[in-house]
């Protein structure tokens, strides 16, 4: 069911609007798959963190998606040597911005960073990594239709593979990556539910507490009304 | 009433009583107690709308605890950490993520600047629909709009603090403001923001102001406030002085003593309004993006201009009012005139006891034309709120300046309407409904 439900969710065929107003795609929600998450943090470990840092967020914080330091040791820790260490690059960020223009900023909250009055960060996201294509205009050969000339070339692009922009402004997969789009889209939207997951981790957390909040204060709402009508009674 | 006036405590022989009996002989503790509490006879017929002063008090306290807890781990530096980040907005997410409870801590702290004002708004809004700030009790209501000018004050060096985006460049279009006074204006705001930009001494400055300067006025504000309105008496719904008509022991029939009546019956207000508070805080806490701006998230960058500045939600009445003046006066420049209605617009409610002509204070027996013209205010207060946050466009420049027109209107006829209007009469005692 929750896959069937997900792929109604990510079939939409995105449409090209210019200017600001781009129409995003709903990211599917993984917040309490811890499957998916570790998915993500490991698609994020691998893709991501060798230009962009997430210094923040420290490696033993996984332990909220259900990674012990052990596995975290074994299998995420590329860029550190202690899992209580944030999650920084070694790239120089003068060299960086030499390199790209712009130094690839920080991701530990850009899923909170990326929200608009167009949709929520992640769903801002989870656009932005499925829509890029070939321009051949560009320095790096890609364009992207979330964020105009992004300076960030298609890094997934062996996974996903090569899409054009149509004359329809449509976009369409012209060489097929290594998963199929359904996987691909699949993918993102783990990387993306870990995105999320880095910008607040006590996010589900705070919800769960959130609602033990509201039974502890209806319970004293009870009593404190009562000893107002109380004291009150005589009053007239 | 002053303290002095009441006898002091007599021990009953336990050891409670002996020690209240050694303070009392030092310390007007039973006699400030009564004063202020249990003999403080409030009027008995407070609605609803009369949660809000003590409501706007808890908040003060939350924000002074939560804040105090927040100094501790905050760090009100603009240079950049070894990952690229201002140490300032580092450290913020460093109380979010690695200081235990530290995100309860903040969100607190945040979500209670928005409750502040929404409190102190609607605490304004009951002072003008039933007259409170009407003689006797001018004094306590010119406390008041300087208590609303502080919380504005520490409100907007607060939220330099998180050094993101919005803190940065929402800074940058108020401290220039200062640079549109003629002559003076371009000395005057560099020297506000101690550098020729905002950089780290405006921050630590605004630090300053934040923690120390504007905190320590608030409170002897806010006690100045109670202390006068304790002197002459809380005024209520139907605008009658309860003091008129006493019994023979010298207390007002109508009143009731703040304590127990009131402070158990706040109690309900801050219960309710702390399960309000608490589902914004616990599941929503960025308020839609009005109460965190999501821009925010992004580390102050000098070299990037957003390309749409807004000012958090509670200062978007009066930035309308700045933007409305897009016309030269007298050959100054439409910025200074812009900054003189925000100014004004804020000041005007000073002059409120001093406009109002009417011979009763509710708006219970108020006539049609106070009831049509406070209604068309408050509307057009919502219009300019909204239009603050929106980009300007010729048409919403046109609505913004018809509003601010209206807005300055309201008052500045009052005493001609106000004396007009076809009032009913006010009863002698107080009324419940």
């Amino acid at each position: 069911m929750k896959k069937l439900l997900a792929s109604v969710v990510m079939a939409p065929v995105l449409a090209f609007a210019s200017g600001a107003e781009v129409h995003l795609d709903r990211a599917p929600d993984r917040s309490r798959d811890t499957a998916a998450l570790q998915n993500g943090a490991k698609v994020f470990v691998n893709y991501c963190l060798s230009c962009h840092s997430a210094s923040y967020m420290r490696y033993n914080r996984l332990k909220d998606i259900g990674l012990s330091d052990d596995q975290v040791r074994e299998n995420l820790l590329f860029t550190a040597d202690k899992v209580g260490e944030p999650m920084k690059i070694s790239m120089q960020r003068a060299e960086a911005k030499q390199w790209f223009g712009a130094a690839p900023p920080d991701l530990t909250v850009i899923a909170r960073a990326r929200a608009s009055e167009f949709g929520s960060g992640s769903d801002w996201l989870y656009t932005y990594l499925r829509t890029f294509y070939r321009d051949e205009t560009r320095p790096t050969g890609w364009n992207n239709v979330a964020f105009s000339n992004v300076g960030m070339p298609h890094v997934l692009w062996e996974l996903q593979g090569e899409q054009v922009m149509g004359d329809d402004h449509h976009l369409k997969l012209v060489k097929p990556g290594k998963l199929k789009p359904e996987e691909y889209d699949a993918l993102v939207a783990d990387l993306v539910g870990f995105l999320k997951y880095m910008g607040e981790p006590v996010g589900e957390f705070r919800k769960n507490l959130g609602i033990a909040v509201l039974i502890v204060l209806s319970l004293l709402f009870v009593l404190s009304y009562a000893l107002k009508r109380e004291f009150w009674k005589d009053i007239h | 009433m002053a303290a002095s006036n009441y006898e002091k405590f007599k021990s009953d022989g336990t050891m409670l009583g002996n020690l209240t009996e050694w303070v009392d002989a030092r310390f007007p503790l039973t006699s400030m107690w009564k004063a202020h509490l249990s003999e403080y006879y409030a009027p008995k017929n407070f609605n609803f709308w009369y949660f809000f002063g003590s409501l706007a008090l808890l908040v003060l306290v939350i924000q002074i605890v939560t804040g105090i807890f927040l100094v501790m781990h905050y760090k009100p530096d603009a240079s950049l950490n070894a990952s690229g980040v201002p140490v300032a907005f580092a450290s913020v997410e460093y109380i979010m993520r690695d200081v235990p409870w530290g995100w309860l801590i903040r969100y607190m702290h945040s979500t209670g600047a928005s409750a502040f004002f929404i409190v102190v708004y609607l605490h304004m809004f009951r002072g003008l629909i039933y007259g409170s700030f009407r003689k006797p009790r001018e004094l306590t209501w010119l406390f008041g709009v300087m208590i609303f000018l502080a919380l504005m004050a520490e409100a907007f060096a607060g939220y330099l603090l998180p050094w993101g985006q919005m803190s940065y460049w929402g800074a940058q279009v108020i401290l220039n403001l200062f640079s549109a006074i003629p002559f003076i204006g371009n000395d005057l705001a560099t020297w506000i923001r101690g550098d020729f930009v905002i950089g780290d001494s405006t921050l630590n400055r605004m630090f300053s102001f934040h923690v120390i300067a504007i905190p320590l006025v608030l409170v002897g504000l806010v006690a100045a406030h109670i202390l006068a309105l304790h002197e002459t008496g809380s005024n209520n719904p139907d605008g009658v002085e309860i003091k008129k008509r006493k019994d023979e022991r010298g207390i007002p029939l109508d009143g009731i003593p703040f304590h127990p009546y009131y402070t158990v019956k706040d109690l309900v207000g801050v219960v309710v309004f702390l399960m309000v508070f608490s589902v914004i805080l616990f599941f929503m806490p960025e308020g839609g993006g009005y109460f965190l701006e999501y821009n925010n998230f992004i580390p102050a960058d000098p070299m990037v201009t957003p390309q749409h500045i807004a000012p958090v939600w509670y200062f978007t009445p009066y930035y309308s009012l700045l933007r409305a003046v897009t016309f030269p006066l007298f050959g100054i420049d439409a910025k200074f005139w812009g900054v003189v209605a925000m100014g004004a617009g804020v000041v005007i409610f000073a002059f409120l006891p001093w406009l109002d002509r009417s011979p009763v204070k509710s708006i219970r027996y108020r006539g049609p034309i106070f009831k049509v013209f406070l209604a068309i205010w408050v509307i057009c207060f919502f219009i300019l709120g909204y239009l603050g946050v929106q980009a300007p466009t010729p048409g919403r420049t046109l609505v913004s300046q018809i509003c601010t027109v209206i807005y300055f209107a309201f008052f500045l006829t009052m005493p001609v309407w106000s004396k007009l209007d076809k009032c009913q009469p006010e009863p002698d005692r107080v009324t419940f409904r």
